[in-house]
């Protein structure tokens, strides 16, 4: 499992990049992996406002359909549309493929680092 | 009588006492004693022949007209010998759901072939496996338009209005509002359309032809739609498409309608079929089943149900439709009608409807009836007169002829189709000249 | 195998249509332009083609089919037969009441033995299935507590062992759903229950036997509970087949319920459909039915408009060949024979249940009702054969497989509805395939994963359909 120490974690498997005042939002390895091979999401739009433990989006594999939760509050300052067209790319580079970033960022005190994440996910298994 | 269940009494015996009950009351004992039935006050049992002599009575009591004159949203159509033995395969019959697509690739092709029959005729991208009948048809489709800034619904009174009440009631539910655009000259008011749809509209919903028969001006009905950011729906007549513009070449974004006038029997209002399609942009929208193809993992062409994710057994609460049993049998049945009669029939079928409507029309307005209407008709129009129409219809009842759709007082609703004749046709005029005379 | 738009020629084409006996009109404006891909084959090939289809699907009548929830029983051959007689399949359902006496007295005998079936005072055949049922019950309890101004009951209760239709069913008649969990019998949890009832309860919706097919005897309670509460209570009718005649809804307490005449009252599901989904309801909601039901005045039948109804919710009388079969297959049971059903029904399952348990780990090892769900989580865990794997095994034998995945409440669920029409002979024939499907999944876990082995086509490629749609054959 690739858990990249330079970000930061949920317990419901959202890594969260913070830079600054904007934080960039995806799923881990860890939930890719257990979800299978995604077939869609459904992401918010530009402009809306989104809370720390609330859901913002959804993946569907083939025959489940499960809620991504926000790391942080915020606003949508952007949408990652080309894991819309390709949901593939979260189960191929989960890292990479971003789901949207956030301005104005609050409520980051709950998250977890890559080794306390690490150690949740035994925990879970 | 439980005649359907094979065991015999001592099997039923045998087989409690095997895994360990008593008797029957034994295996119920969960079953709270204060809820258990004493007794079910039905008829008892009927042997096969006394049950087929019972039913085929009821069919007795009904009056079987000679000709049909009445349309209003069941229409009477000849349905091809073959339509009617292929949909009663017992395959099909019986099946359940195509969830095994191992196993159901017969009914998940039968499908798919649906599903691209009703692209074909509507010209759009994706078309769902069906709902249940024109009616929901139109409601499911005005839930798809909906979303958080556009949630008013703007529904043509040329409607059928058996669809604008299922619309109303989808909506009621919804907490939805909907709000009804006048006719003018018996097609909708597009002017007054554009004067009452304002920014939060999700939709406007047209019939082509319209309840009255009219043909809409689908293209203007579109661009209103879309300058407010709406979307159009069109509730279409799927035998006016062999001939008329498809809703795509409108500027449709969903085609619906009911199925009922390819292959299938008017028979008291159902089963029918609902038919919905969209352009690709709305596919993830679209309720209920869809057939995809795929290849197995041979590289073999097959089919599946796709898109599941969307749907209520998986989204449950967050499904944008209950929908899960459909009409897939008669699906089917309009599947078959449109290959036995092809492109070629379904014109010729289209144009007869056409030209026998008209044939109607000039010999009712010989015989003393108006037209109410001007413009051009598919294979409807209204007449009034100054003769109560319940005076004409009852001369039409008393020659076993089921004359025209009442509207009001003095307005009926009439319809033709292929199966008309001239002569029945001239007789319908000579009973309702002697009616105006 | 080919599609129907991939065979014939140009030019081939049935002779369906006489010749136009009046003269041509030629309309102007709105023609189409679009070009029209229809098939154009003779007869003799469109037959065929729908005989291989035919081939290439599985119905009751090809095996076993015990597909948990869905109640697949043998569709007797006379409903069929009754359904296609002219003098109802000719009947426009706009014409006078007085020419339709007969489609009239099928509807009012088959509501009225509806009604005494569920135990209910009124009952609607508009719905066209059972989650048509469902929206339409929902709306009663919403027109209800409208009507009593009581506008802050906008929550639905639904435990999480429900069917998905219940929970969309609620969200589309406005409602907000309320998920409580079930305890460890698959049965509802009351103190869950008391906690989650209050002031803003719309109602409840259960289905009794459960999903897991657990009759839940504390049903008088559970009613009791949601009334105290002012709540209405819903039957989710789907498992009515368990307990007809052994036990009505009406007398557990429930105020509306939907039947499914194509689960129940064995009329086939036709690959999907057509189904019919009749609501029923005590008298209090009756001023709220849609369409019309139909009553009989002296001898005669007539159309009966509730006074302040919900509307429609389809267009016309409902699936009414549908309710023929339905009133067909009552008229010959009878009340022995509704009675002898549920009682086989039930008696089945727990044959299989019985003697699968020395193989399968049933999920809840109690007496079940009309069916049962086995749980594959060990076999899972231990040697990674799913409940897939087991179900895609049972292909190869020619048995369709039981419902999977499904109540959620259960991992690697399987459940088995064997229904009453189905043989001591066929039962333990199916044991023992059960049986040889283990054994071989314990032995030889790669063929058990890669079945079927001799189905038309192997296990689909699901991803590659879902994330790349084609969803209409391309010209």
């Amino acid at each position: 499992m690739n858990t990249p120490a330079e970000l930061k974690y949920t317990k419901t498997h959202e890594w969260v990049k913070i830079e600054g005042n904007t934080a960039t939002i995806g799923l881990t390895d860890f939930a890719q992996s257990e979800l299978g091979d995604l077939v869609f999401v459904n992401l918010p739009e530009e402009g809306d406002a989104v809370t720390a433990g609330d859901v913002f989006a959804d993946v569907e594999s083939v025959k489940a359909v499960s809620d991504v939760n926000c790391p942080v509050t915020g606003e949508v300052a952007e949408i990652n549309e080309e894991i819309l067209d390709e949901p593939a790319k979260i189960n191929e580079a989960p890292y990479e493929a971003w789901f949207i970033k956030v301005n104005n960022v609050t409520d980051t005190e709950d998250l977890m680092t890559a080794d306390e994440y690490d150690k949740f996910c035994e925990s879970e298994k | 009588m439980g005649r359907y269940v094979p065991n015999t009494k001592e099997e039923q015996l045998k087989m409690l006492n095997e895994i360990g009950y008593k008797d029957f009351d034994d295996l119920f004992s969960v079953i709270p004693e204060s809820v258990r039935l004493k007794n079910l006050n039905l008829e008892e049992g009927k042997s096969e022949l006394e049950t087929a002599t019972i039913i085929s009575n009821m069919a007795s009591k009904n009056k079987q007209y000679k000709a049909i004159y009445r349309g209003a949203g069941a229409y009477d159509h000849y349905i091809p010998s073959i339509v009617k033995q292929i949909t009663s395969k017992e395959e099909f019959v019986t099946a359940y759901t195509p969830y095994q697509a191992e196993i159901s690739q017969g009914i998940l092709q039968s499908i798919f072939e649906y599903q691209t029959a009703i692209c074909q005729l509507t010209g759009m991208d994706v078309s769902n496996a069906c709902v249940y009948d024109g009616g929901t048809a139109a409601a499911e489709a005005c839930a798809m338009c909906k979303d958080r800034k556009h949630s008013v619904m703007y529904v043509s009174e040329s409607t059928d209005p058996k669809v604008v009440s299922v619309i109303k009631t989808y909506c009621f539910g919804s907490n939805t509002e909907v709000k009804m655009v006048p006719t003018k000259d018996g097609v909708t008011d597009l002017d007054k359309a554009k004067e009452m749809m304002t920014e939060g509209a999700a939709c406007l919903y047209i019939q082509q032809p319209n309840f009255f028969g009219q043909i809409e001006d689908a293209h203007k009905a579109a661009d209103i739609a879309h300058g407010i950011g709406a979307k159009l729906i069109m509730g279409c007549n799927p035998m006016s498409l062999g001939i008329m513009e498809t809703p795509r070449e409108a500027g449709a974004d969903i085609a619906v309608g009911e199925g009922q006038p390819l292959g299938l029997p008017i028979a008291f209002g159902g089963p029918y079929v609902g038919f919905m399609a969209c352009v690709s942009d709305m596919m993830r929208k679209i309720p209920g089943r869809i057939v995809g193809q795929t290849e197995d993992h041979d590289g073999n062409r097959a089919y599946v149900l796709t898109l599941q994710a969307r749907e209520q057994h998986i989204r449950r609460e967050k499904a944008s439709s209950n929908i899960c049993s459909n009409e897939a049998l008669c699906a089917m049945t309009v599947s078959v009608y449109l290959a036995a009669v092809g492109k070629v029939g379904l014109e010729e079928a289209a144009h007869q409807c056409v030209n026998k409507s008209h044939y109607l029309l000039s010999e009712l307005e010989k015989a003393g009836l108006k037209r109410v209407y001007n413009g051009e008709f598919f294979h409807e129009f209204v007449t009034t007169s100054s003769v109560p129409a319940d005076k004409i219809l009852a001369a039409l009842e008393a020659k076993n002829i089921l004359g025209g759709y009442k509207l009001s007082d003095n307005e009926i609703l009439w319809c033709a189709t292929e199966k008309n004749t001239k002569a029945s046709m001239d007789e319908v005029a000579a009973i309702v000249k002697e009616v105006c005379a | 195998m080919e599609l129907i738009f991939e065979i014939g020629e140009a030019g081939r084409q049935l002779d369906i249509f006489p010749k136009c006996d009046v003269p041509e009109v030629k309309l102007n404006a709105n023609l189409r332009k679009q070009e029209l891909h229809l098939p154009h084959v003779s007869e003799q090939e469109l037959s065929r083609h729908y005989t291989k289809l035919a081939k290439r699907t599985h119905g009751v009548n090809d095996g076993f089919y015990p597909l948990g929830s869905c109640t697949m029983k043998y569709n007797p051959k006379i409903d069929e037969e009754m359904a296609v007689l002219q003098g109802f399949t000719g009947v426009h359902p706009l014409a006078p009441v007085e020419a339709t006496q007969g489609c009239l007295e099928v509807m009012e005998t088959l509501q009225k033995d509806l009604a005494e079936i569920a135990g209910m005072d009124a009952v609607t055949l508009q719905p066209a299935a059972g989650a048509h049922g469902e929206f339409t019950g929902l709306l009663l309890i919403k027109a209800y507590h409208e009507s009593r101004n009581d506008m802050k009951r906008n929550k639905i209760i639904v435990p999480d062992s429900a069917h998905g239709t219940n929970p969309a069913s609620a969200v589309m008649a406005g409602f907000e759903v309320i998920n409580i969990p079930s305890d460890d019998k698959g049965c509802v949890d009351l103190d869950g229950l008391r906690a989650a009832v209050g002031e803003d309860t719309a109602g409840l919706m259960l289905t009794n036997p459960n999903t897991v097919g657990v009759f839940d005897k504390n049903i008088l309670e559970i009613t009791k509970i949601v009334h105290d509460a002012g709540g209405l209570c819903y039957y989710d009718g789907a498992n009515l087949n368990a307990v007809m005649g052994q036990c009505r809804p009406g007398d557990m307490g429930f105020d509306v319920l939907h039947i499914n005449l194509h689960k129940t009252f064995a009329t086939p599901h036709g690959g999907g459909g057509p189904g019919s989904g009749p609501v029923g309801c005590k008298a209090f909601l009756k001023e709220f039915l849609p369409g019309f039901t139909a009553v009989k005045n002296g001898d005669a039948y007539d159309k009966h408009y509730a006074a302040n109804t919900i509307g429609n919710v389809r267009t016309m009388a409902g699936n009414f060949l549908v309710m023929v079969k339905a009133l067909t297959y009552i008229t010959t049971l009878g009340k022995e024979g509704i009675k002898e059903a549920s009682s086989n029904a039930v008696l089945n399952a727990n044959y299989m249940r019985v003697k699968l348990s020395k193989t399968y780990h049933m999920a809840y090892p109690v007496t079940c009702m009309h069916e049962f769900v086995m749980t594959l989580e060990e076999e899972h865990k231990q040697i990674n054969i799913a409940a897939m794997d087991i179900a895609k095994a049972m292909l190869d034998y020619g048995i369709h497989p039981p419902t999977m995945y499904f109540p959620l409440i259960v991992h690697e669920a399987l459940m088995v509805e064997p229904t009453e029409t189905e043989t001591k002979e066929e039962m333990d024939h199916v044991i023992n395939v059960l049986k040889e499907i283990h054994d071989k999944a314990e032995s030889d876990p790669d063929y058990i994963r890669n079945s079927p082995h001799t189905t038309v086509i192997s296990r689909p490629d699901e991803v590659k359909a879902a994330r790349t749609p084609v969803v209409a054959y391309e010209f």
